[in-house]
């Protein structure tokens, strides 16, 4: 089952549109998939996700927009012309079925000889390792298992494209962080293009080689994990990525790659994202890794006297709330052991604290977009 | 992964339970608690309703006027013009509740999901269930009879020369039974439908199955077990069947249903004892068929359909 032809070099989304009566539930989606690519679809609930794997499954007809498999347009093919896998949230095992039987479903659709299908069904069966459990059905398994014959359903076809719905979330946190090793290795193994969407920024940024982030149905920022992780496009996909710390400010002056920005008293300085002018209304983000927490001592740049309010036990680590003597709450990660009332010097590094612009408009700027993807000139990884 | 080791739980925690509170326990574990007593008003209704005259019939049955307790039982079954009403009642019945089954399965199927007018036609095609059975008959009557509608139309069209019979016959009372038991069959199946998953045959497409395929594999075995129930509830209710059979069917010849003659027992003999015993031999029959087909349930798969509802 390795070294899988994949069914195309390129999948290109062109405008993909989706509504429901008078609401966008996705606006223009242009996505170019690789073969061999693992693209993850992030963003909070009901932000779009389900809607654009459904239109590229071909469960949901697109209202605008044209999907293409290199020259060939799919998106007026009906699901079962597609040869795409799906994986469902909730599984959507035939319950009536074996496990054997739900994973030749698709073989048996094809008409395949009744000997490969037999073979090619143990073959996928071997691959999720769930041998001993062929002969049962769905509900005489656990749920990891049942996620397991869910994935071996879809990639016994040996797809072009695998899609998959938050296909974790209704796993238990270990449970979830094996299952997410297993579908990463099948990824590799298979040599499969994978289309994964989650709420989960932390799966996201640790499986997919590439990231959609979405928003109300628009694209936010498509990148590689650390582009993400360290340079989100604007402060809706910090929140999003982790940057917990996101004070509104108002810019005092721009000089190049630093800006000052004041709120109550309270002044930082700052790398800015995109344009930032004198007077601007900005947010002010970081993450609560890079919050540094000292001893008291005497000002200096971007360091304020702060006083820990709570403190959370996370291991090795305390997740602790400060506020400032101006007032601003900032959410940090210490591996001191700091206690409630305790008075510390916050300090932030210039480089890590962003400035985002802050206008209420949601629609990014169009070259914060990454459409062509970041992996194309990494040989190797393809196919 | 860390192991947790919980510390283990102390023994003899709390104050010693009184014997008293600990059945109490014992018996919740068995849902055996207060609220039982929700279910007593029908609990008495069952017994005062269905219990008290089935088991009063069928001592009566065994009682009859002349001869040993069987003697009616032999009567009945001596008789080949009583005896043949179990076939007329089965000729009826069954073919009635297989096709008012059928018939509901692909529109059904067609309404499973939402749209535009759904809550319009569903009354449409429900609306014979609150007309009642003299209603429909007397509407059959008006529709199909010699100079109804339907044959005027057949005649206007040169179809025919001369009005088809469709009443006071069998086809008359076949007619009733679908039109008062599709209604019930449709929404049975139609509630059946919704509760599978419809993810399961959005999975099914992707799978590369067309709707046919997905159809018979996979929401077909799914609703078989239900469409077995409905079966049986619209073969009982088509089976019972009286007033059509008098009103549009042909009492005295090829619709003299087993109901009938219990009623001519009853009603016009004054003979009781053997009314009650064709009213048993009625009662064995549906069991018979309805065991079958549940028995024939059993086989198919009637566990979760893997969604809500
Ligand atoms: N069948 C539908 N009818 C109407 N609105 C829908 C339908 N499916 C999704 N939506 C709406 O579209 C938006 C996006 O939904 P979805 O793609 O399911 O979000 P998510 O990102 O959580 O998967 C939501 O606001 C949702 O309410
Ligand atoms: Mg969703």
């Amino acid at each position: 089952m390795t070294g899988t032809t994949p069914g195309f070099s390129q999948l290109r989304l062109d405008g993909v549109s989706r509504r429901f009566g008078s609401q966008d539930a996705l606006t223009g989606l242009d996505l170019t998939i690789q073969a061999g690519e693992f693209i993850a679809l992030l963003g909070p609930s009901g932000c779009g996700k389900s809607t654009a794997l459904n239109c590229l499954a071909g469960l949901l007809p697109l209202t605008a927009g044209s999907i293409w498999q290199d020259e060939r347009r799919v998106d007026t093919l009906p699901p079962e012309r597609r040869g795409f896998g799906m994986v469902f949230q909730n599984y959507a095992l035939f319950p009536h079925m074996s496990v054997r039987a739900n994973v030749a479903f698709g073989l048996r659709m094809r008409r395949l000889p009744r000997d490969e299908i037999r073979r090619r069904a143990a073959e996928a069966i071997r691959l999720v390792r769930l041998e001993e459990h062929a002969g049962k059905l769905p509900g005489q398994l656990s749920g990891g298992q049942q996620q397991r014959v869910a994935i071996a359903r879809a990639v016994v076809l040996e797809p072009s494209l695998v899609l998959m719905d938050e296909p974790l979330s209704n796993l238990d946190a270990k449970l979830r962080l094996e299952m997410r090793t297993e579908i990463r290795r099948l990824h590799q193994s298979l040599g499969l293009t994978t289309v994964y969407v989650t709420h989960d920024q932390e799966e996201a940024l640790s499986l997919a080689d590439r990231l959609v982030v979405l928003r109300a149905g628009r694209v936010q920022q498509i990148g590689p994990p650390q582009t993400l992780h360290t340079r989100p496009a604007n402060w809706h996909v910090a929140d999003f990525m982790g940057y917990r710390n996101l004070w509104p400010m108002r810019a005092l002056s721009a000089q190049g790659a630093v800006v000052e920005v004041e709120a109550d008293g309270f002044r930082l300085v700052g790398d800015p994202v995109g344009d930032i002018a004198p007077g601007d209304a900005v947010i002010a983000g970081v993450r609560p890794e890079d919050v540094r927490v000292d001893d008291p001592g005497e000002a200096a740049t971007n360091t304020t006297p702060a006083e820990i309010e709570v403190v959370e036990y996370q291991g090795r680590e305390l997740a602790a709330e400060a506020r400032t003597a101006a007032g601003i709450r900032v959410h940090l990660r210490t591996d001191r052991r700091v206690a409630p009332g305790d008075a510390v010097a916050l300090s932030i590094d210039p480089e890590r604290l962003l400035i985002f612009p802050n206008d209420s408009d949601e629609h990014p700027s169009a070259p914060l977009v990454d459409p062509t993807g970041s992996r194309l000139s990494e040989p190797g990884l393809v196919g | 992964m860390s192991v947790t080791t919980s510390p283990p739980a102390t023994a003899a925690a709390g104050p010693p339970q009184s014997p008293r509170a600990h059945w109490r326990h014992r018996l919740a574990e068995r849902g055996v608690d207060g609220q039982l007593w929700l279910l007593a008003p029908a609990v008495l209704f069952v017994m005062l309703l269905f219990l008290y005259p089935f088991f009063y019939g069928l001592g009566l049955s065994f009682q009859p006027t002349k001869g040993g307790p069987f003697s009616d039982y032999a009567r009945f079954f001596g008789d080949s013009y009583q005896r043949g009403t179990i076939w007329t009642t089965l000729g009826l019945a069954l073919p009635a509740a297989l096709l008012n089954v059928l018939a509901s399965v692909p529109i059904a199927y067609r309404m499973r999901g939402r749209f535009r007018g759904k809550r319009l036609v569903t009354i449409l095609l429900v609306v014979p269930i609150t007309l009642g059975t003299v209603l429909t008959a007397q509407g059959l009557l008006n529709f199909l009879g010699p100079t109804g509608w339907f044959n005027r139309v057949l005649m206007g069209l040169q179809l025919t020369d001369e009005p088809v019979r469709l009443i006071h016959n069998y086809w008359g009372v076949f007619f009733s039974l679908i039109i008062t038991g599709f209604p019930f069959a449709f929404l049975l199946v139609l509630s059946y439908l919704s509760g599978i998953d419809p993810t399961l045959e959005r999975a099914a497409a992707t799978l590369g199955a067309g709707w046919w395929q997905r159809f018979r594999t996979v929401t077909l075995p799914l609703l078989m077990p239900g469409l077995a129930t409905t079966f049986c509830l619209t073969f009982v209710l088509a089976f019972s069947v009286f007033p059509s059979a008098v009103l549009v069917g042909n009492p005295a010849g090829e619709t003299r249903v087993i109901s009938i003659a219990a009623y001519q027992a009853a009603y016009e003999q004054y003979d009781y004892p053997y009314a009650s015993a064709i009213a048993m031999v009625m009662g064995a029959i549906e069991l018979v068929i309805i065991s079958v087909v549940l028995l024939a349930r059993t086989r198919l798969y009637t566990g979760s359909s893997g969604g809500k509802g």
